[in-house]
């Protein structure tokens, strides 16, 4: 198998083969490689990099366990399933390892107003969190349906100091929340740093955030060679923009034995406006700063998406993964959202463990998939996040379904 | 020749300042968009840009989104922008500039865009989001089309990128009068005689400058810098607020031309 990753992408102006890029309105050129160079600048700096260390260690939680799921591997009899642990991280999610990053990176460049786009809030009570720690000012964007469906997360950002502004453009999600948060950008970029929360958005975000996340992967491999004295057979991660998948994938894109599995959010099934599985039914597109897959119509226009959870329903996907795609070294599938909730309710019966319906979305694939491995083999699922904020949503839906069949 | 090299030519010649309104196509429908343009001619104005609605217009402020979201719903599309580009051309000559997310281009297929921008009678092309990085053959294409590329330079710009983008540019330079999205200001930026003063020492184009401006006394402000003045939201809001009456395009030329009348008076 070619090597498809390395250090030479992406390239000088952020593609990945023909994705990537920086395709931003002209007020944001000069804000973007102002925070290229200084984040180039801060990755080579061991001061830097200590601090991040730090605050990832004793305010967020470092590392975090790879977890062998005992009973669920006995149930699904097939490959030893373990499960990465990043649920277990301060504020509930991945999200912390970019938020921190980027927040030491934002005090670096003397920039004290911290705004972010939020679609589950995850990302968004990461960012509300670590500007709460060091002082900033925090505005959060977030769609009005997700601010209703995640209102727990709502509550938390706003505790945490932060103001949250609800969009009501378009489908009120997180393409919404986005664009009203590059909106903020442009009018306030002198003071102001944006925090996105995925390898998505203009170049350097995909690589920045990747490189931010990578301690996923890099500490899973430590960790599983520790463990079972070999590499894992099969990765898997659901996948928005997908920073908790890059940031699991990326150390192993170099072992030819381990395969990947991307797992999108199926919806209700692969029809236009119903699922946000951008592979399946998506095109090449420019949205948001970035060339990567993206669903739209025949004239351009962004289509609608649907997703019982909030944080993969988004119409693109990041570049990195498209790139990925292509070289044919990670596989991207989908599930849909009866498939994630039976994992959510799942995992929870049978480890203890509720998992944040995005990555019950990754559980899925894994419960599909693992049956037909040998029991030999050894799967990590990365599960990027708990499931607090989705349990009222979940039990509404669960007492709809039994109300329906009873 | 290109219709809007001319136009500024002659601007230059008479010693006068020009006016370019944007207003977003198909709001309320590609036929008013149409009359709209021909009564803005008639009334004085130097050049229409004419917004392509976009589902994600992100450079843009709540009252040319709500025009996109409008032109959506009325079932503009890219194609149907240049069909009426093309039916305007049957009654004026007046300079028509595309301002457009680049996703529309990409989808539609840059080269074909672009010749059939040329064939229905455009003059030039604003895409937002296409920085001269990521231009790759499309400065070569406009030119082989005779379209002008228009790109924007913004307060953030440090003058070695005025430099860069002073080069790829062709028709005029836009400044953007201030950092943020489009929309209504009730005061001018102060800082915009010395940014004009630092692009025209990379450029002899003419510079048009937009964001911000909304009524006639602005525009005489900024035209003092300016070789030309770009009003975009206020005309819009007005189109908004005048949807549904029989003399929306009168109404809407009337504020226009005082527009016209600030600028040259």
């Amino acid at each position: 198998m070619t090597v498809v990753a390395g250090p030479d992408l992406p390239d000088t102006q952020g593609h990945f083969g023909v994705y990537g890029g920086r395709f931003v309105p002209e007020t944001l050129m000069h804000p973007l490689l102002e925070l290229e160079a200084e984040y180039f600048k801060a990755q080579q700096d061991a001061e830097f990099q200590q601090q991040l260390d730090y605050y990832l260690r004793e305010f967020c939680g470092r590392p975090t366990p790879l977890y062998l799921a005992e009973r669920l591997t006995r149930e699904l009899g097939g490959a030893r399933v373990y499960l990465k642990r990043e649920d277990l991280l301060h504020t509930g999610a991945h999200k912390i390892n970019n938020a921190m990053g980027q927040i030491l990176l934002a005090r670096r460049m003397g920039k004290r107003r911290i705004i972010a786009e939020t679609g589950a809030g995850q990302h968004g009570v990461a960012t509300a969190t670590v500007a709460a720690m060091f002082g900033f000012e925090c505005v959060i964007y977030m769609g009005a349906v997700d601010c209703e469906r995640q209102a727990l997360n709502v509550y938390r950002m706003k505790m945490l100091g932060a103001e949250v502004v609800p969009v009501r453009a378009g489908q009120q999600t997180l393409k919404e929340a986005v664009n009203e948060a590059m909106r903020d950008w442009v009018t306030n970029v002198r003071g102001t740093h944006y925090i996105l929360g995925t390898v998505y958005g203009a170049h350097p975000y995909p690589v920045m955030v990747r490189n931010f996340q990578r301690i996923i992967g890099d500490e899973a491999r430590r960790q599983v060679l520790e463990l079972e004295k070999r590499l894992p057979d099969l990765l898997i991660a659901c996948v928005g923009g997908g920073s908790n998948a890059i940031g699991l994938f990326y150390p192993f894109l170099d072992d030819a034995s381990v395969k990947m599995l991307g797992v999108e959010a199926g919806g209700e099934g692969i029809l236009p406006g119903k699922h946000a599985a951008r592979f399946q039914g998506g095109s090449l597109g420019v949205l948001q700063g970035t060339r990567s897959y993206l669903l739209q119509d025949e004239h351009g226009q962004v289509q609608l998406t649907h997703s019982v959870s909030a944080g993969l329903d988004y119409a693109a996907v990041g570049p990195e993964h498209a790139w990925l795609r292509d070289r044919q070294r990670v596989e991207y599938g989908y599930a849909t959202d009866d498939q994630a909730v039976a994992a959510f309710m799942r995992l929870a019966k049978t480890e203890g463990i509720i998992p944040a319906l995005e990555s019950a979305h990754a559980l899925a694939a894994a419960i599909e998939r693992v049956p037909c491995m040998h029991p030999d083999q050894v799967v990590i699922v990365n599960l990027s996040g708990r499931g607090d904020k989705d349990v009222a949503q979940v039990a509404a839906r669960v007492a709809l379904e039994t109300h329906r069949s009873g | 020749m290109n219709r809007l090299v001319q136009r500024f030519g002659r601007l230059r010649e008479e010693g006068r300042k020009g006016l370019i309104v944007y207003i977003g196509a198909g709001d309320p429908n590609l036929d008013t968009t149409r009359r709209l343009a021909l009564a803005f001619d008639a009334a004085g104005v130097d050049a229409i840009e004419l917004g392509v609605p976009f589902s994600d217009p992100l450079a843009d402020g709540l009252v040319n989104q709500l025009a996109a979201q409008r032109g959506l719903e009325s079932g503009t599309t890219p194609g149907g922008v240049l069909a009426t580009v093309k039916a305007l051309r049957q009654g004026s000559h007046v300079p028509v500039v595309l301002y457009i997310y680049y996703n529309l281009i990409h989808r539609y297929g840059q080269e074909r865009f672009i010749r059939d921008a040329a064939e229905a009678g455009v003059d030039g092309l604003l895409v937002l989001d296409l920085p001269p990085e990521e231009a790759g053959g499309y400065g070569h294409q406009m030119r082989a089309a005779g379209l002008c590329a228009i790109y924007l330079i913004a307060p953030t710009t440090p003058e070695e990128r005025v430099a860069g983008i002073a080069k790829e540019a062709s028709g005029f330079i836009y400044y953007v009068s201030r950092e943020g999205v489009t929309g209504m200001q009730a005061t001018v930026a102060e800082t915009i005689g010395d940014m004009t003063a630092r692009i025209r020492r990379h450029t002899t184009l003419p510079i048009a400058v937009g964001f911000g401006i909304s009524n006639p006394e602005q525009a005489k402000a900024v035209a003092r810098h300016a070789d030309a003045v770009v009003v975009g939201s206020a005309v819009v809001d007005r189109i908004a607020r005048g949807a549904g009456r029989s003399d929306l395009v009168e109404s809407v030329a009337l504020f226009v031309r005082t527009l016209a009348e600030g600028i040259r008076g």
